[in-house]
């Protein structure tokens, strides 16, 4: 059998290879001669091949029939056999096969070598992959290393300790001793991996953060020296001398000071020095400073060090260096709510970082932007924002429409400020912005009585731009059809007054109904827009026809709301003036349910029925109580479907009189679930009209009058005589008439309680 | 940039600072290096190595250099992985670090260009073919460096030293 090839025969072979397929018939034919190499147990070339095999694994192909030659390999005598059997397990093998356990005796006869390097080798291994298994085996001896004065050694089975207490947590106490003297060493190597192995273990156990927690005098000692030593050429990174130990001390420090006064005091002093000593002009001292300054924040410290912290935290947003920009956004973002003032300073700064060409820093100065809005800086901040809301990628677009939302109802400087500011957004990012953005801002404009005509003549402009963006075109046909009126007559103060006629405005509405770029919803606002202004402005027969069009439409929505207002022309106009009057300012109650009064006895509720709703109990609330009338409504849920809400409504006259002209008018906005409304009269039990015995009893009373009797036996008689005496033809009439009865009832009912479904 | 991948979820979410893998990759995605400090399956590791390579390859000048990942944990429906790659683009090659998000940035940073210096040296003007030819090398080279998911020598004359020793035996 000729001696298989050299691995850098075989990885040049197969980088000629031209094609995949190419490549993976040469590895075939390789890993076959392996095979049979491995049969023949041939201890000379088994390292060469087991290398080959490893790179044939990076390249991605299969490799596992070589596990056990890697053990083989370790268990050898020569240094470079242990080495590639060594790699070949932390590549090959991991804790999930059995065949790793049988490692654990060469590896324990591996750490007693006489040679260090062997020793390192296994515990690199054990520290990169060691099983719990192999680690609770193997503790001990890894023990034993940690307090050798050889420093390589020791820093390594630092750390292979660290990665023993990951897997087995309980061991912990077994290297407590040996920790004793880990911060005396010179060594830095010793040193970094001694404080990762204190982190780990502080991390993972409070009793050891007690423990340990006297060590910070010397840590601190420690991190000073490494300070003022000035120049070590072997730690030095750009100037400044071991940085990564910096960084691992400062760490540990804060582990420690974490909730402890005492600690926290002892550290300042050294915490004050690194942030002012420490040269910026590079990377390494700004990771030091980093550190320095997580650790402040996480620590007890003094206010006047929380401020030099934040300090350095707005130098970082000038620096050029974009990453250093980004984690100094994403540290503010967790200290403004406790150190808001201090952050407030740098508010410039970080409204800059809006215009920055990284997304994820665009996206924490967004963030970071909203937290700081407040009173006093809102006008400026929703300008920028705004400015960004324009140009920024979608994928922000709504959290920042909601952001802008929230801020300005919060801040508001001014009604009209605030109005104009929500019509921004809308024409801007209208497609983005939520739901419940359009009864917000419906609400919003109808409180703000003043600024009515302002409003709408705003909105009635942005219609004629652009009617693409549906809540914008929502809002915008509603306040027509409730502001119309102050359109046309042109009495806005606020701005130059527009010249409309009532014809424009009414081809406004129409042009949205026919509009593919409406939406449903839309189509329902502008035709109830359409409808209010028929109050308002004096085409009405233009109105009546659009109405009547739609009567016949195939949206099963719009059908309904056009053959009720046809109703409402025809049959039913006397009462159009007052149903489609001016709504009234609305409130919002704590319960969402926003109920209002004005004139008359009309009044609107909305309800919002949200899950909030459906899932608290309701306490039954009075609505109405004046002038005798006494209006209360009981919520409870239906029984066999929770889903369903039952509303009942007592209406108490406690009057003398008799009240007239009642109406009821239930409304319901687009976003809640359908509401039913069933009328359920109490059956009055001498009624006539319902209960056709009484007319019976009528007129046995009148044949009985007419007799006269004078006592009691008399009236007996007479009562007995005279009801035989009443024809059948008689009783038959009021069961016939009983069905006209009923309807006449009904009919009245409807002249005075009307029910419509949607607004 | 927030980007939930679906194999980054395989990670568990460990208590511990450290690093979960180090990568070494072209810019074709041919793994040069792949050193795991946590258990994956080969599937669920080739499928990192992909993520990984298609995340960070898209990335240029102007973006920084640390992505987060953000995903739901599959189990929990309420809590979050989180994690971050900090990588840094050397010629041709990728060189990745995966930490945990409470991790210091900057000073993996720094780590990553600790550890390229010391290539440079060991290899005298390192390329990509030296990594190719003296894989196993490079491996030792990063044990020298790293350990356990943590860095364990940062001095680069120190690892230098024995880095030589250990050519010399054999």
């Amino acid at each position: 059998m000729p001696a298989p090839i050299r691995l850098r025969e075989l990885i040049r072979t197969i980088r000629t290879a031209r094609t995949q397929a190419e490549e993976r018939e040469m590895i075939q034919k390789e890993c076959a001669a392996i095979r049979s190499s491995f049969r023949e147990e041939d201890n000379t070339y088994r390292c060469r091949n087991v290398a080959k095999l490893l790179y044939m694994h990076m390249l991605g192909y299969p490799a596992h029939f070589g596990q056990l030659e890697c053990l083989k390999l370790i268990a050898s005598q020569k240094f470079t056999d242990k080495r590639i059997g060594y790699l070949g397990a932390m590549l090959l093998l991991d804790e999930r096969q059995d065949v790793h356990l049988l490692m654990t005796n060469c590896i324990k006869n591996d750490l007693n070598h006489s040679t260090q390097y062997v020793q390192g080798l296994a515990l690199c291994t054990l520290g990169c992959m060691g099983s719990s298994e192999m680690c609770r085996d193997l503790a001990g001896e890894v023990e034993k290393l940690l307090k050798t004065s050889n420093s390589y050694l020791r820093k390594k089975a630092a750390l292979c300790a660290v990665h023993v207490i990951r897997k087995v947590p309980e061991l912990m106490e077994m290297f407590l001793p040996a920790t004793k003297n880990l911060l005396s060493e010179k060594n830095h190597g010793v040193l970094h991996t001694s404080v990762v192995l204190l982190t780990e273990m502080c991390e993972r156990s409070p009793d050891m953060l007690l423990h340990f927690r006297k060590l910070v005098p010397q840590l601190v000692r420690i991190l000073k020296n490494l300070i003022m030593s000035g120049y070590s050429p072997e730690h030095d990174v750009s100037g400044i001398s071991d940085p990564f130990l910096q960084v691992r001390i400062l760490r540990l420090l804060r582990i420690l000071g974490r909730s402890d006064d005492d600690s926290s005091e002892a550290m300042n002093d050294i915490l004050a020095q690194v942030a002012t000593n420490t040269e910026t002009s590079k990377n390494v001292g700004n990771a030091i400073l980093y550190e320095t300054v997580l650790t402040i924040m996480d620590i007890k410290s003094e206010s006047g060090l929380r401020v030099l912290a934040i300090n350095i935290l707005g130098r970082f947003l000038l620096n050029n260096d974009k990453n250093i920009r980004y984690v100094a956004l994403t540290s503010l973002l967790k200290t403004v709510q406790t150190d808001h003032n201090a952050v407030q300073r740098h508010r410039s700064t970080i409204v800059d970082c809006l215009k920055d060409l990284d997304v994820s820093i665009k996206r924490r100065a967004m963030e970071l932007s909203f937290a700081l809005v407040n009173g006093n800086n809102i006008r400026g901040m929703m300008k920028e924002l705004l400015y960004f809301l324009d140009s920024c990628d979608p994928e922000f677009k709504a959290d920042c429409a909601s952001g802008v939302f929230l801020a300005a109802e919060k801040y508001a400087p001014s009604k009209r400020w605030h109005i104009d500011t929500i019509m921004r957004v809308l024409t801007t990012a209208g497609s983005y912005v939520r739901d419940d953005s359009v009864p917000n801002l419906i609400q919003l404009i109808t409180n703000s009585v003043e600024m009515h005509a302002y409003t709408v003549q705003r909105l009635y402009k942005a219609l004629l731009d652009d009617i693409s963006q549906q809540p914008l075109v929502q809002v915008s046909s509603w306040c027509i059809g409730e502001y119309g009126d102050l359109l046309v007559s042109g009495q806005c103060e606020e701005e130059e007054p527009i010249q409309v006629t009532e014809d424009e405005v009414l081809d406004v509405l129409e042009g949205l109904l026919v509009s593919n770029l409406s939406t449903p919803v839309t189509r329902g606002y502008s035709l109830t827009a359409i409808m209010k202004l028929s109050t308002r402005f004096s085409s009405i027969n233009r109105i009546k026809k659009v109405v009547s069009i739609y009567g016949s439409s195939i949206d099963v929505e719009l059908q309904q709301r056009a053959v009720e207002y046809n109703a409402l022309f025809k049959k039913y106009d006397h009462m159009r003036p007052a149903l489609l009057e001016r709504m009234p300012i609305m409130e919002k109650t704590a319960s969402n349910v926003h109920t209002m009064f004005f004139g008359g006895y009309v009044w609107y509720y909305f309800f919002t029925l949200n899950c909030a709703f459906l899932s608290l109990a309701i306490p039954p609330m009075t609505a109405y109580s004046k002038n005798g009338l006494k209006i209360e409504f009981t919520f409870e849920r239906a029984n066999p479907n929770p889903n369903i809400a039952v509303i009942t409504i007592h209406a108490t006259n406690t009057t003398e009189a008799d009240m007239t002209e009642f109406v009821f008018q239930a409304a319901v906005p687009k976003v809640s679930h359908d509401l039913s409304v069933t009328f359920v009269l109490e059956w009055p039990s001498q009624s006539p009209d319902l209960n056709p015995i009484e007319n019976l009893w009528r007129e046995l009373k009148v044949r009985v009058a007419q007799q006269q009797p004078q006592n009691i036996t008399a009236l007996e008689e007479i009562c007995m005589e005279e009801w035989a005496k009443i024809p059948a033809t008689v009783c038959e009439n009021f069961v016939k008439t009983y069905r006209k009865c009923l309807t006449s009832v009904i009919d009245n009912i409807y002249r005075n309680f009307w029910t419509i479904k949607r607004t | 940039m927030y980007i939930s991948h679906s194999s980054l979820s395989l990670l568990p979410s460990a208590p511990a600072i450290q690093i979960r893998f180090i990568l070494i990759q072209n810019r074709a995605g041919k793994t040069r290096l792949a050193k795991w400090y946590m258990q994956f399956d080969d599937d669920e590791k080739q499928k990192l190595i992909e993520e990984v390579h298609a995340v960070v390859t898209v990335r240029d000048a102007k973006h920084t250099n640390f992505v987060e990942v953000r995903q739901k944990d599959l189990l929990d429906a309420m809590s979050f992985r989180n994690f971050k790659i900090i990588y840094r683009r050397y010629a041709g090659l990728y060189f990745c670090i995966c930490v945990d998000v409470t991790d210091n940035n900057l000073a993996y940073l720094e780590g990553i260009h600790n550890f390229v210096e010391v290539l440079n040296e060991y290899f005298h003007n390192v390329c990509e073919l030296d990594l190719v030819f003296n894989f196993y090398k490079v491996y030792t080279v990063v044990d020298e460096m790293f350990l356990a998911g943590e860095i364990r020598e940062t001095s680069q004359t120190k690892v230098l030293k024995q880095l030589l020793m250990l050519q010399s035996l054999e």
